[in-house]
């Protein structure tokens, strides 16, 4: 190795980016006017909220996230075409101008026309498209059509050709906003190997998707942006478990619950799961141990009491496994105060999917019940259940055939 | 030239070539309507200014003098009108694509530059056809245009970085164009206004160059600003014109980091 440190391509720090609302725009001179003389506050959107991430040379970064979580806005400041509100991007070596594919196609024009129009606006002169423009039209597999206007060709035509354009601007840092969902499967084959070699060659290529299969396939790291907050950078499997853990409603029940919580003497006040190394995790593995810890703060001493754990699965808020000190012949004293259990559970038979929490605590006269979830307010409180092998269902039993 | 290299240019070339081709699409007559429209037009002003009302029957070759005046004229209404549009119009590209925001203004001037040159070609024609002698003194006709270049563009700077935030501009410019049209001496000769209002008409950059350009293409016989103003205050027209080019450069400069967003 010549040096241990991977060379830094874009470095982006603190990034905020905020929006002005359309409603306060002062769109006419009238508005503006009215505008001035009521001192009108601005209605701002916050759409980045401080990100900060470093990206080496040689990354397959993916970014992933919700709709409207920010991640095209953060694109278009990497790409140069919005201008941060706060905070920095640096790039090194040449980056993709653009983020959409065919930027500037005119219909009217014929594709030849189009590809020499596309490709200026890339970044390539006319010479430099001159020796060029036959790979191109013979990657689009388009040679019969280029002198046919752009408006004739199928949605899937005008894709091919700016794909096989966009594909020759080889910058050092390659941007690519959902590229890939047109195109017959063959030409989507195309494409892929394309990806394959970029990636092979060490460019850095950062790719938005929702294709979560694309985004394991080639990215060896992944941003999970939510709400304008770089959530999640790591691998690709886990930020796809997170990721899908944000696009599961939170269940209806658990929200309900939520709101009696607060006023009782009795209250949960946290609930941790800790993986197989004992560290605080919203992610734990099938078949290894783990232990539920949570607090119980209480306004009174209540003495003898006993505990109800339910782990419920997010999606159908069935009861997966449920059980309680009670049967467990554990007894339990609950002082004025804080108070803190821990449960250690042995070779996790749950299976890979999403789960939920439900404690509840109950006096000894088992009228006055508390109860807490572990809430599904925000993504932190679900926790996950990943599974390595293949397995069906959702628990695994020991067997053995005969 | 940082602001003009290589791919700068291709931008450019492809913009004003799209504009171009696009233009004509679909009809019958295709580029040759970039001529006919102008000759039309003409044939039209010479007809009603010629026997219907005669405003410049004392000036030498009154029709050339005139065309001269109209076609300069439409090149700065065309040139400013499709510039204070030319950013929003090109909204899809800002918002998609980093590339200097300049170049779709310029590019747009530069689409009326070309359709200014071929009239200008037909104008020569009907010079000729008229009896004007060609002279060097038409050579000058190069810097006067590149003056009003210069003035559209930097008038199209500040309209179209206002017209993001404004859509109002758009129907104010056209109506200080129609004002323009007749405060500036395009179809009746200076001589019909009394000699001491000249001097106020020069305010106005683009009277100053339509009367030079007939000046030196046409008739010595065309008030110019030089023989109007014989003081230092000859400048007046100059100043106003550079203050409009440095407040447009400087206000686009400005706006032009949030286009993407505010379009």
């Amino acid at each position: 190795m010549v040096s241990d440190k991977p060379k830094i391509a874009i470095s982006i720090e603190n990034l905020h980016k905020e929006f002005i609302l359309p409603q306060s725009k002062n769109s006419t001179l009238k508005q503006a006017a009215v505008n001035i003389v009521k001192r009108n506050k601005k209605v701002t959107q916050k759409v980045l909220d401080g990100v900060s991430f470093n990206v080496n040379e040689g990354d397959f970064l993916g970014i992933i996230g919700r709709n409207g979580s920010g991640k095209s806005t953060l694109l278009k400041l990497i790409a140069g075409v919005y201008e941060p509100t706060s905070g920095n991007i640096y790039t090194y070596g040449g980056i993709t101008p653009f983020i959409e594919l065919g930027v500037g196609f005119n219909p009217e024009l014929s594709g030849h026309d189009n590809v020499y129009l596309n490709g200026a606006l890339l970044g390539f002169d006319r010479k430099q498209m001159d020796a060029m423009y036959d790979e191109i039209v013979s990657f689009a597999e388009l040679g019969p059509f280029m002198d046919q206007k752009l408006k004739n060709y199928s949605s899937g035509m005008q894709v091919r050709l700016a794909f096989s354009i966009a594909i020759k601007a080889e910058n050092d840092i390659l941007i690519f906003d959902e590229v890939l969902a047109v195109g017959d499967s063959n030409f989507q084959e195309k494409c892929i190997r394309q990806f394959t070699k970029l990636k092979l060659s060490g460019k850095t290529i950062i790719l938005v998707s929702h294709s979560m299969t694309m985004i394991e396939k080639f990215c060896s790291r992944v941003l999970l942006i939510n709400a304008g907050k770089l959530v999640y950078d790591g691998n690709a499997s886990d930020a796809i478990d997170r990721y899908e853990a944000l696009n599961m409603e939170m269940p209806a029940l658990v929200a309900e619950a939520e709101k009696i919580i607060d006023d009782r003497d009795v209250a949960v006040k946290y609930i941790d799961i800790l993986d197989i190394n004992n560290k605080a995790s919203d992610i734990i593995e099938s078949g290894k141990d783990f232990s539920i810890r949570f607090g119980v703060n209480s306004k009174k001493d209540i003495g003898e009491s006993f505990i109800s754990v339910r782990i419920c699965d997010a999606e159908t808020q069935y009861v997966v496994v449920g059980f309680d000190s009670k049967l467990d012949k554990k007894s339990i004293m609950i002082k004025q105060g804080d108070n803190e259990f821990v449960i250690h559970i042995k070779d996790n038979p749950i299976l890979r999917g999403k789960y939920y929490m439900v404690i509840g605590i109950y006096e000894s006269e088992e009228k006055k019940t508390h109860y807490f979830q572990y809430d599904g307010l925000s993504m932190g409180n679900f926790f996950l259940i990943k599974t390595k092998e293949e397995q069906l269902g959702i628990i695994k039993i020991n067997r053995k055939w005969d | 030239m940082k602001y003009l290299n290589s791919r700068n240019r291709a931008i450019l070339r492809e913009m004003v070539g799209t504009d171009f081709k696009v233009r004509y699409q679909n009809s019958a007559l295709g580029y040759l309507w970039s001529l006919l429209k102008p000759l039309f037009l003409f044939a039209i002003l010479y007809i009603v200014f010629t026997y219907i009302i005669p405003l410049g029957k004392d000036v030498p070759h009154y029709p050339v003098y005139l065309l001269t005046g109209v076609v300069l004229w439409s090149f700065f209404t065309e040139a400013t009108t499709m510039g204070a549009l030319s950013v929003v119009s090109h909204g899809d590209l800002i918002r998609k694509i980093k590339i200097p925001r300049y170049l779709v203004v310029i590019a747009s001037s530069m689409s009326a530059l070309i359709n200014l040159g071929l009239n200008l070609t037909v104008i020569l024609i009907f010079a000729l056809i008229n009896g004007v002698v060609p002279s060097f003194s038409w050579l000058l006709l190069i810097p006067l245009i590149a003056e009003l270049f210069f003035l559209a563009l930097g008038v199209s700077f500040l309209l179209s970085s206002l017209y993001v935030k404004f859509r109002d501009i758009s129907y104010i410019w056209e109506i200080f164009i129609q004002a323009g049209f007749y405060a500036t001496p395009i179809i009746y000769p200076l001589t019909i206004v009394p000699m001491n209002m000249h001097k106020w008409f020069f305010l106005n950059p683009v009277a100053q160059i339509i009367q030079d350009a007939r000046y030196v293409l046409v008739t010595r016989s065309s008030i110019t600003l030089w023989s109007t103003v014989q003081s230092i205050w000859a400048v007046t027209p100059f100043v106003i014109m550079i203050t409009v080019v440095i407040i447009g450069f400087i206000y686009f400069k400005r706006r032009s980091k949030y286009f993407a967003e505010d379009i």
